[in-house]
């Protein structure tokens, strides 16, 4: 895992659920297969309302008509990120569409467990309303071992919760890495 | 220090003499159930990271139900069930209940109760957010995703962070016109949708210990409506008693510290509160029936895990008796033994079933059918810009099917009430 991560940052407002993330109706694409797998990063949150995609402006999309990936690597949401249905296909689609890192107050268990396991992206909380801090487009730098965010297109810098327990995991890049480095499993 | 039910579950099931909220602990998981849209998944990711010689770590232990898309003609739905199968055959798991056959059940968090795998003081994992439901017996249910799930199938383990507790008790003696269904919309709207995220939801009273374990059941079924990781109602008489019918196993009882701490308590009489919906389209955005009365409906439905049960459909049949509905009404319940009950299921002389029909309601095969949708050709389905009254637990934009619908989420009472009416009813004009 790398140390920092830097990136252009795509905003969202609060309760992001799992429909918003990726429509049940994309769900059939297998997710073994290079070349259906890619749909998923085509469609990462292409059912957010079109006026809160890419705060505090709205209308932008988080991926291009015609591309598979993203421009923005950091998603910073607001409070109860990834509530709704328990499908794994939500943080997966983020990270086929390039996503590293999300920021967000809170997020519902399901969804922070699943991007923790599957070593998709690496979910921070903050207690401040970043959301409403940082504006689509801005870069910002990620130091995760320190729990540092900095904004650099602003100059700003706010701390972010330490991962805590969840780091190891994160660190190993998913739960079976985790669990084959510690011998848990073979 | 005192531990609650929830904590003293987590420890025992890690081995553990005690622990408290925030403690990361690995669990030794009793039951994992899975269905026919995350099975497979979960399927090929443990097939992936253990490999060709890959081990269920206690097929004895492993549940599996087809539920979720099964009367469809949709290739990519029955691929899944394909997949369950073939792997219920090759590995043999004797806890598959396959549709086509009389094992064949219908909606997993009812056919768990029902098939005696629900047992005080254990750990039950299921690939579905509502297996929070299966905390109506006084044990630890919680959902995960298919990368926990499989990680489970291969190891028996789960990492957990101990959550913290939050406490609803109801006092009072429940109305009749009152369903657990009011119950936890009250609790919903006043916490909303994000009110108990990573917290266990605890409940009590005596209002709650006088509920049946189906209702009891739809209290915990909808504490991930307010973001909980589960629901837990101590075990009492009423769950021995359902317990004696359905399994010969052993158990614990375990119940909360005199001392436990806790994040919040709220405490409600249920003689004050009154029939309420959850509006479109969140769970959380609570009315008084009273409130939206007089709203057009275009359709009804009375299904799920959260409102398919036997004592649903009784309470919908009190209102249903002699008289006809005015919309399209679907009556889906939850289990295939449900669907027996309802022929057997007696008030004032006639069949539950009976009843439905001579009031003009279409009555479905047991599935999760419209509750979350599903492929095209799934009965009650949503379309266009309906406006839905129903049961069920969730109202998302899409969730029944068409994005520009309405679903407005109340009790058995209150939709058959409304069904009979055309508009939303309070159903104490009817009793
Ligand atoms: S009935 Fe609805 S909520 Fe229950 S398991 Fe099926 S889809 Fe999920």
């Amino acid at each position: 895992m790398e140390n920092i991560v830097i990136g252009k940052a795509f905003v969202l407002g609060n309760n992001i659920d799992t429909d918003q993330i990726i429509p049940a109706e994309h769900l059939v694409y297998s997710m073994d297969d290079e070349n259906e797998a890619k749909m998923y990063g085509k469609f990462a949150l292409s059912s957010v309302p079109k006026e809160k995609s890419g705060l505090p402006e709205g209308n932008i999309p988080f991926v291009e008509k015609d591309k598979f990936e993203s421009e923005y690597q950091i998603i910073v949401g607001g409070s109860n990120f990834g509530c709704g249905s328990s499908r794994e296909h939500a943080p997966y689609a983020l990270k086929k569409a390039g996503a590293k890192v999300i920021i967000a107050e809170s997020y519902a268990r399901i969804f922070y467990r699943n991007s923790v396991d599957g070593g998709f992206v690496i979910p921070y909380e903050t207690k401040e309303k970043l959301n409403e801090k940082v504006k689509t487009g801005d870069v910002l730098k990620i130091d995760i071992e320190n729990n540092l965010l900095v904004n650099n297109t602003t100059g700003e810098t706010f701390n972010l919760n330490p991962l805590g327990d969840v780091l190891p995991i994160v660190s190993a890049g998913g739960l079976f890495k985790y669990a084959r480095k510690s011998g848990m499993i073979d | 220090m005192g531990m609650t039910i929830t904590e003293k579950i987590l420890a025992k099931s890690a081995g553990k003499e005690s622990v408290k909220p925030g403690d990361n602990v690995w669990l030794n998981v009793d039951v994992l159930m899975t269905h026919d849209v995350c099975g497979p998944p979960t399927i090929g990711i443990w097939k992936n990271e253990f490999g060709k010689d890959a081990k269920i770590w206690d097929k004895d232990k492993l549940v599996i139900f087809p539920d979720h898309y099964i009367f469809t003609a949709n290739k990519h739905a029955n691929r899944n069930v394909d997949i369950l199968r073939n792997f219920a055959e090759e590995y043999k798991v004797d806890n598959y209940y396959d549709v086509g056959t009389s094992r064949y059940k219908g909606v997993c968090h009812i056919a768990l109760a029902e098939e005696g795998f629900n047992i005080p003081g254990t750990v039950l994992i299921g690939t579905d957010s509502h297996t929070c439901t299966s905390g109506a017996f006084g044990m630890f249910s919680t959902g995960v995703g298919n990368t926990d799930a499989a990680f489970i199938l291969g190891t028996g383990k789960i990492w957990e962070k101990v959550p913290e507790t939050m406490k609803f008790t109801f006092t009072g003696k429940m109305p009749e016109y009152l369903t657990a269904k009011d119950l936890i919309l009250q609790i919903l709207g006043d916490i909303t949708t994000d009110g108990a995220t990573y917290r266990a939801m605890e409940f009590d009273g005596e209002a709650v210990f006088s509920l049946s374990m189906n209702e009891r059941m739809t209290l915990c079924n909808m504490a991930i409506e307010g973001g909980g990781m589960n629901g837990i109602i101590p075990v009492d008489s009423v769950t021995e008693a359902y317990l004696q019918e359905r399994t010969n196993k052993t158990y614990d009882k375990i119940y909360s510290d005199e001392d436990a701490v806790y994040h919040s308590k709220y405490e409600y009489n249920v003689e004050n509160l009154v029939p309420l919906v959850a509006k479109p389209h969140s769970p959380d955005n609570k009315a008084s029936v009273r409130e939206v009365e007089g709203t057009p409906i275009t359709k009804a439905y009375i299904g799920s895990c959260t409102g398919g049960k036997i004592a649903d459909f009784q309470f919908a049949a009190k209102i249903l008796f002699g008289r006809k509905v005015s919309v399209t009404t679907f009556v889906v319940p939850a289990s295939t033994e449900v669907a027996k009950q309802l022929e057997t299921e007696m008030y004032k002389g006639q069949s539950l079933k009976q009843i439905f029909e001579n009031a003009g309601a279409v009555i479905a095969k047991s599935s999760c059918a419209a509750c979350l949708g599903g492929p095209d050709d799934t009965i009650g389905r949503t379309v266009g810009k309906d406006v839905t009254i129903s049961t069920t637990n969730r109202n998302f934009p899409g969730r029944m099917g068409s994005k520009q619908a309405e679903v407005y989420l109340a009790s058995p009472l209150t939709v058959a009430a409304s069904a009979v009416k055309g508009v939303i009813t309070d159903p104490r004009d009817l009793m």
